[in-house]
């Protein structure tokens, strides 16, 4: 049996059963290789041993650069490259290029963050998914396990996911 | 003593399954429009029409086209340009603050609200790109490097700051609302066959709603809500400081920001319930926006127009307080001068008509809130006409005074907007799921009625 070909599916229609199933099947030793919702699950990152997301972190650091070009812009601009005179004023008022700096911090650091998520969740427009069950986008939790990758058989796993309260049991080959 | 709270109203009704929301949204879009959206979209572009050749003989011959004059230099042209960006507030207060409260109501409510905030500022810019002029050197706003030196834009100018802001706020916006797009537009793909398929599949860059996704998903969407909701605030105080820092009486006045602000959410809001209204109407999604919804939003208006009223007294006795003889006089003006019409019609509309909210019945009235909601905006226009025309029509010397007559291009321009506004927003009705089923589904099963039974 090859990586990433032939799957076991345990089909869950409620949120909370699929927390407690998923902790009852990690429990018996089974290796999970994804779980297909919906809509988000509280709790399932803690079931699954997923780490917080970094993309706040990425989120900062991008915010850090959108403050700092939009700074570096402004004072550059109006203080070195082309000084102008307008009523007096000083050339490089801090307090005023605020409202800018501001805004390019907000617009770094969001378009920042969201290209970063389509990146490492490998989201794109083109490309065919590899959708496990339709139903996962309408209703139903979709627990996928790689059978290469665990030692039990399919028929063990199959019963330990109908003990743990899956509705229903399927197997999926990929080419 | 033992206290308990009373149970909170199911928010979604009709012992709806997770099931059911699939196939209540997805039903308009897999299906042929009714003939009502038929018409109202051939309303909308009829409107659309007769703007589009407005706003081409505006471009054609020039600004002369509008009622403009010497002393009046803006009118409906800003006027028209607050109110829509105004209107886009509440779009992003659902989305994003309700977010962080963690209000669950927002749900069925946020993606067409987040829509209409697109649309809104989309129209808003229009104005903008408008008022210029010479449309076609609009890019002159962004400092970009020229051959004239390079000589950049004034950074010390708020009109500078808005062009930042509006565009960060158009584009910030239109990915927050695409992230949220994403995983509903997987479920239509996943029920669709043949070009319809491929379609909905790019829109939804195969997402598969994979655990980790969401919970990327999750953490994108919170640091979203946390960036705009200081971006929401500032967008209408950088607005209100086009005019707040000039030396205009009537202007000139430090309590704009919040003052816009609150305006801005208030008419959202009216501008939200006109739209849901109808929404819910026309696609039977009674037991997804429910007359909770409708209630709760009613509260936001009476408290925003409430603010909105206090600012409209403080103003007046900030001109008297100040002894400034040009600011008592611009206020004096506003109130009983030749636009005592607009001032008091915006009283009415703004500050006395949503108080009839405080009576249960009417704020839970679908009629009423439909009424009040449009009554609302009306005000809402007006309180921006009063604000730009009765500050600048009286000039310093008594010889400049004029009056501003709008011609059939300034009503011509502000349909096109209309016209572009309702066009977009029945399209998004008929391709897009009008409610974020993603979300919903995540609250059946502790906020519906199937499971409070």
């Amino acid at each position: 049996m090859e990586k990433g070909k032939n799957y076991i599916l345990g089909i869950y229609s409620d949120e909370d059963d699929l927390l407690h199933g998923l902790a009852d099947v990690k429990g018996a030793g089974v290796k999970i290789q994804d779980v297909f919702s919906p809509f988000p699950v509280h709790g399932i990152d803690d079931v699954l041993g997923y780490k917080k997301s970094r993309l706040p972190i990425a989120a900062f650091i991008f915010g850090l650069c959108g403050t700092s070009f939009a700074l570096w812009m402004q004072f550059w601009m109006s203080g070195y490259d082309w000084p102008m005179n307008i009523g007096g004023k000083p050339y490089t008022p801090l307090p005023t290029f605020i409202p800018v700096t501001f805004e390019m911090t907000v617009l770094i650091a969001s378009l920042g963050m969201v290209a970063t998520f389509m990146i490492v969740s490998n989201l794109k427009p083109y490309g065919e998914p590899r959708i496990f069950d339709l139903r996962s986008t309408d209703d139903k939790h979709v627990v996928a396990i790689d059978l290469a990758s665990n030692k039990m058989s399919f028929d063990q796993i199959s019963e330990l996911l109908k003990k743990a309260g899956a509705s229903e049991v399927l197997k999926k080959d990929f080419e | 003593m033992h206290v308990v709270s009373p149970e909170r109203v199911p928010l979604v009704r009709g012992g709806k399954t997770v099931h059911d929301v699939t196939e209540d949204i997805c039903r308009q879009v897999e299906g042929k429009p009714s003939k009502l959206w038929y018409l109202a979209f051939s309303i909308s572009l009829s409107l659309l029409a007769f703007g589009s050749y407005c706003i081409f003989m505006t471009w054609w011959h020039g600004l002369g086209m509008w009622g403009l004059n010497k002393t009046v230099g803006w009118a409906w042209d800003i006027t028209n340009f607050v109110w829509w960006v105004g209107i886009g507030h509440a779009g992003t207060l659902i989305s994003a603050i309700l977010l962080l409260f963690r209000q669950k109501w927002r749900t069925s409510i946020n993606r067409a609200a987040e829509a209409m905030t697109i649309f809104a500022v989309l129209c808003a810019g229009m104005f903008i790109l408008m008022h210029m002029g010479r449309t076609w050197v609009a890019y002159w706003t962004i400092p970009l490097p020229n051959t004239y030196g390079s000589l950049w834009v004034n950074f010390k100018s708020p009109l500078v700051w808005d062009v930042f802001a509006i565009s960060t706020y158009l584009t910030v916006s239109l990915v927050f609302w695409y992230i949220g797009l994403i995983p509903d537009f997987a479920t239509i793909r996943d029920r669709a066959v043949g070009i319809r398929k491929t379609i909905y599949g790019a829109l939804s860059f195969g997402w598969i709603g994979s655990a980790k996704h969401w919970s990327r998903y999750e953490s994108v969407s919170l640091i979203l809500a946390g960036l705009s909701t200081p971006l929401v605030l500032s967008i209408h105080t950088i607005v209100s400081m086009d005019f707040a820092t000039s030396v205009i009486p009537g202007w000139h006045t430090t309590i704009f920001p919040p003052y816009f602000v609150a305006g801005a959410i208030f008419s959202g809001f009216a501008m939200v319930l006109t739209l849901m209204i109808v929404v819910r109407k026309v696609y039977n999604l009674e037991d997804y926006i429910t007359i909770e919804h409708i209630e709760m939003m009613n509260i936001i208006i009476i408290v925003t127009g409430s603010i909105v009223g206090i600012a409209y007294i403080t103003e007046l006795f900030i001109a008297w307080y100040s002894g400034v003889e040009y600011e008592m006089y611009a206020f004096a003006n506003r109130v009983s001068g030749p636009y005592w019409w607009a001032y008091w019609s915006m009283m009415t509309c703004n500050v006395i008509s949503p108080q009839l909210f405080w009576i249960k019945r009417i704020r839970t009235s679908i009629v009423a809130t439909f009424i009040l909601s449009i009554v609302v905006n009306i005000g809402m226009w007006f309180e921006r006409f009063v604000i730009i025309v009765t500050s600048l029509h009286r000039d310093y010397i008594p010889s400049s005074w004029a009056m501003f007559y709008p011609t059939l291009y300034d009503v011509g321009d502000y349909i096109f907007s209309f016209g572009f506004f309702f066009t977009c927003f029945f399209l998004f009705a008929k391709y897009f799921p009008v409610i974020n089923m993603a979300e919903v589904k995540a609250i059946i099963k502790t906020s519906s009625l199937k499971v409070k039974k």
